[in-house]
């Protein structure tokens, strides 16, 4: 069964340096004096807590029950006493705080009582999707998506795609997990291709790892599942570049692999569903690559919560490190601080020095020479959005798919001109993204004010029709009450009639009313002090006169300023 | 960089431009071998023009000097406009020509990569407009010494015709135009060699080997070089399969004038051309085809200058409509995705 190769435009190819890492075993962390879990492992997977300080939690406990929609469960990662359940730094660049546990590990590193294996066979698949959620499973890759949540998109699902392509250069965890433990991320991928209802299995190996190649292949052997090496091109490793060169298809932005019969997970994920469902274990580590400038690089099963600074020890980074990324060098960031936590979505830190990553040479102009066209993987005109970026041309940049652009950072790689050209895009999208919220915002105060009107209008004119009503019924009443009175009135003097008997009657009422009412705080003055009082009263008559005729005009105006702008 | 990639290839500016300059080489030496050694002067009058023009430039727009100079780019402007000049223009010809490149169509219009024209097709331009005598004096290869060639440069007394002949073109214009000759009788005695001017074609075979080296460098794609020779040769070739009387061979027309410098170093501009895969065949075809109106109909011998020029103007246009289709929207036009 050999399938041909689809080809996607542009691709770079960089410097690999897989070698410092991938030589040596996955080594288990030793665990930190304190964990720090995250109750939100990314934008989208939220928890709340169900623990409180001083608890005593076992390893694999859960903390963390799944909020809403893209929710997941948190466990604990280890046994041990919940010290802090406080707002913790993370490792994002903008080095927000989120919600999280702190655990003190007693090392004695106590189960919870293994759930059994999940037999997803005799269950439904909505409680197979519940047991991924229960377990914390998302993916691994990188961008943290709640498994559950992917396997339950999309019908009629040809082909399961495993991506062991781990494009970005220097890391290689997924390389050191598909050779050691291959049969389990085979075994997790077919409950996967179970789950969804898949026929084929398609695992897409990068072919700069000929060692995980084999290990894979071999655990597929008489198996229907099929190993591919890809061209090793970044950013082979993207989803939908990767289903592109084992499908041919393409899915534009915007889109899912389910919405065209491809779904695609990460190795990682998969041997994570493995755990889950054969051993019962929820996601309370992965696989780290520690490399880079450092003496010792390699990877490390690494429970979630381990401090990035207790994690880099093992590592013993060189003294001329300036700096560590998170993630690969074309698509991570360097971290502002390294108090923060291992999450699931963390597969790399890179210890950087000037040497291995040398500032980028000051920005030249742009001489249009296309290199970033040649090398865009979703075939996009970088060049031309760079102009509209730099000219604040957001519509025009939208018009040329800016948001087709999967950042993968080749354009920036290429450019003779050394312009961050994925900065500008990163700029424009949160420009169009802020522009876009504004205008939100001035679409709702136009439609409160609009409905202000609409409720005002109503409310006058059911008032009119209650008077209409009531004039209606008193009309009738009098009719019934006097016929004899009035027996050659006409229809007209009779509609008038009524209406006059009503108006004096209110008089009467008000009258009434009036001679009823307290005498005020101010009848007690001074004659001076009333007059003023009442001059007052004068003033602000003529005034609410002047205001009532305007008041339209003047709503509308103060409405202005939020029209959305041309 | 604060943001991602954190890694760069190994690429600049002013490797992209030494790569031109060197790829130029070829032909120069044939020029130097085949013509003569005037050429070197010019060139230098005209590099050093270039630079001093930048520098100042840069100076006047508050702009950081040292880095936009060592770019090589006015360098790449001032070696083209000297190579499209007849090698013997006299010094303040090559000056202001280097002026007008590098004051008035580069920097007016915002500096490197701004330029919508060509800054040296606009240079050969004015300058043939200005002074169309000196512009056409083209020496026949080796007939001239380097002592007459460096003192007609430094402003000798230009004895015209008795130094330089009509070139194939040229002649072969003139011959037509007075409705006796044809074109086998035009080319055939005078010294116009096997192809288009005897000497002359070592200089273009020189500029083809560089436009070649372009290409496996990666510096330019095919695109342009191959629909400007391609259409240059189709229309030349249709109308002399139909009037070989009237009309000149495709090769004549390949290996005249500067069709071959036009291919691999002119068109081939980044800044002034066009960018989209389809774009770039139209706008290198276009160039081919105005170039081939106006050598057989228009007032000049050359039109290739003209060419770049007009479809310079048409680059904002053919890139709007060529642009390429975006991953995933190979549906758009059938109504959307999947």
């Amino acid at each position: 069964m050999i399938g041909r190769l689809f080809k996607f435009h542009g691709g770079i190819k960089p410097d690999a340096h897989k070698n410092e890492s991938a030589g040596v075993a996955i080594r288990k962390a030793p665990l930190p004096p304190r964990l720090v879990v995250p109750l939100r492992q990314s934008a989208r997977a939220g928890a709340s807590c169900i623990v409180a300080v001083g608890q005593k939690v076992l390893k694999g406990e859960r903390i963390g029950e799944p909020e809403g929609f893209l929710g997941t469960a948190v466990h604990a990662p280890t046994s041990g006493t919940v010290t802090a359940i406080d707002s913790c730094p993370m490792a994002h660049p903008s080095g927000l705080d989120t919600p999280c546990v702190v655990i003190e590990p007693d090392g004695e590193e106590r189960w919870i009582e293994h759930a059994t294996p999940f037999d997803h066979h005799t269950a439904t698949r909505e409680q197979a999707l519940a047991w991924l959620r229960d377990c914390g499973i998302v993916g691994l890759g990188g961008a943290t998506f709640p498994s559950h949540v992917k396997l339950g998109r999309g019908s009629g699902i040809e082909t399961l795609i495993l991506n062991g392509a781990e494009c970005e250069p220097w890391i290689t965890c997924d390389d050191r997990l598909m050779r050691e433990r291959a049969a389990d991320i085979l075994a997790g991928a077919n409950i996967l291709r179970e789950l969804i209802g898949a026929r084929e299995l398609i695992v897409g190996v990068e072919d700069n790892k000929p060692e995980a190649v084999a290990a894979m292949q071999a655990a597929a052997a008489g198996t229907a599942a099929r190993v591919v090496a890809v061209p090793a091109l970044y950013p082979a490793g993207g989803e939908k570049q990767l289903i592109r060169v084992l499908t041919g298809v393409e899915i534009p932005y915007g889109k899912l692999g389910g919405d065209y019969g491809v779904q695609c997970f990460n190795v990682g994920t998969a041997h994570a569903v493995y755990r889950a469902f054969i051993h019962g274990e929820p996601l309370i580590s992965r696989i780290v690559t520690l490399t880079g400038n450092c003496e010792t690089p390699g990877n490390w099963e690494v429970a979630i919560g381990t401090p990035v600074e207790d994690l880099l020890a093992l590592a013993r980074p060189r003294t001329d490190t300036d700096r560590y990324l998170m993630g690969g060098p074309m698509m991570g960031f360097a971290m502002p601080r390294l108090d923060v936590p291992v999450v699931k979505g963390t597969n790399c830190i890179i210890s950087a020095s000037p040497r291995l990553f040398p500032p980028a040479p000051p920005e030249q102009p742009c001489i249009r020479c296309t290199e970033c066209a040649k090398a865009c993987p979703v075939e996009l005109q970088p060049f031309e959005l760079y102009w509209f970026s730099r000219s604040k041309n957001f519509g025009k940049a939208q018009e040329y798919h800016l948001f087709d652009c999967i950042e993968c950072g080749c354009c920036s790689y290429v450019c003779p001109a050394h312009i961050p050209l994925v900065d500008y895009f990163r700029f424009s999208k949160s420009e169009i993204w802020a522009r876009e919220r504004e205008k939100t915002a001035a679409d709702q105060a136009r439609e409160r004010f609009e409905f202000r009107n609409f409720r005002q209008e109503r409310e006058k004119a059911e008032k009119a029709a209650k008077l209409a009503a009531k004039a209606a019924e008193t009309r009738a009443k009098l009719a019934e009450a006097g016929p004899a009175e009035a027996p050659a009135a006409t229809d007209a003097p009779a509609a008038e009639d009524p209406k006059k008997a009503l108006i004096a009657a209110a008089l009467a009422r008000a009258k009434a009313q009036k001679a009823e009412i307290q005498p005020q705080n101010t009848d007690n003055l001074s004659p001076q002090t009333q007059a003023e009082i009442a001059d007052i009263e004068a003033r602000r008559k003529v005034l609410e006169a002047v205001a009532a005729t305007p008041a339209p005009q003047a709503a509308e105006a103060a409405a202005a300023p939020d029209e959305p702008r041309p | 960089m604060i943001h991602s990639p954190y890694v760069r290839k190994p690429v600049s500016v002013q490797r992209t431009m030494g790569l031109v300059l060197l790829a130029l080489v070829p032909g120069i030496v044939a020029h130097v071998v085949f013509v003569g050694a005037g050429v070197l002067v010019n060139l230098a009058i005209s590099t050093l023009t270039a630079v001093a023009a930048e520098a100042l430039m840069l100076r006047l727009r508050k702009r950081p000097v040292g880095i936009a100079v060592a770019d090589l780019s006015a360098v790449v402007t001032a070696w083209l406009v000297t190579l499209c000049f007849p090698p013997i223009v006299p010094w303040w010809l090559t000056v202001c020509a280097v002026l007008v490149a590098i004051v008035a169509v580069k920097h007016l219009y915002g500096g490197l990569g701004q330029n919508p024209f060509n800054p040296a097709m606009i240079a050969y331009c004015s300058m043939i407009v200005a002074f169309p005598a000196l512009m056409s004096q083209w020496p026949p290869a080796g007939q001239l010494s380097f002592d007459t060639q460096l003192s007609l440069i430094l402003g000798g007394p230009r004895d015209i015709d008795g130094i330089t002949g009509a070139t194939a073109l040229d002649a072969l214009r003139t011959g037509l135009r007075s409705g006796v000759q044809t074109v086998d009788k035009v080319l055939e005695g005078s010294a116009f060699g096997a192809l288009g001017g005897r000497g002359w074609e070592w200089v273009s075979i020189g500029y083809v080997a560089g436009g070649l080296f372009l290409l496996a460098m990666r510096i330019i794609t095919w695109h342009m070089p191959v629909a400007f020779i391609g259409v240059l040769a189709a229309i030349a070739g249709l109308f002399w399969l139909v009037d070989p009387g009237h009309f000149a061979s495709p090769l004549f027309h390949l290996a005249s004038g500067g069709a071959m410098l036009a291919a691999f170093f002119i068109v081939t501009d980044p800044v002034s051309g066009a960018t989209t895969p389809r774009g770039k065949l139209l706008f290198a075809g276009g160039i081919a085809l105005i170039a081939w109106l106006i050598r057989n109909f228009g007032a000049y011998p050359e039109g290739i200058a003209f060419g770049v020029l007009l479809m310079n103007m048409c680059v904002p246009l053919l890139d709007m409509k060529t642009q390429p289709r975006v991953f995933g929207h190979r549906h758009d036009l059938e109504g959307g995705g999947k």
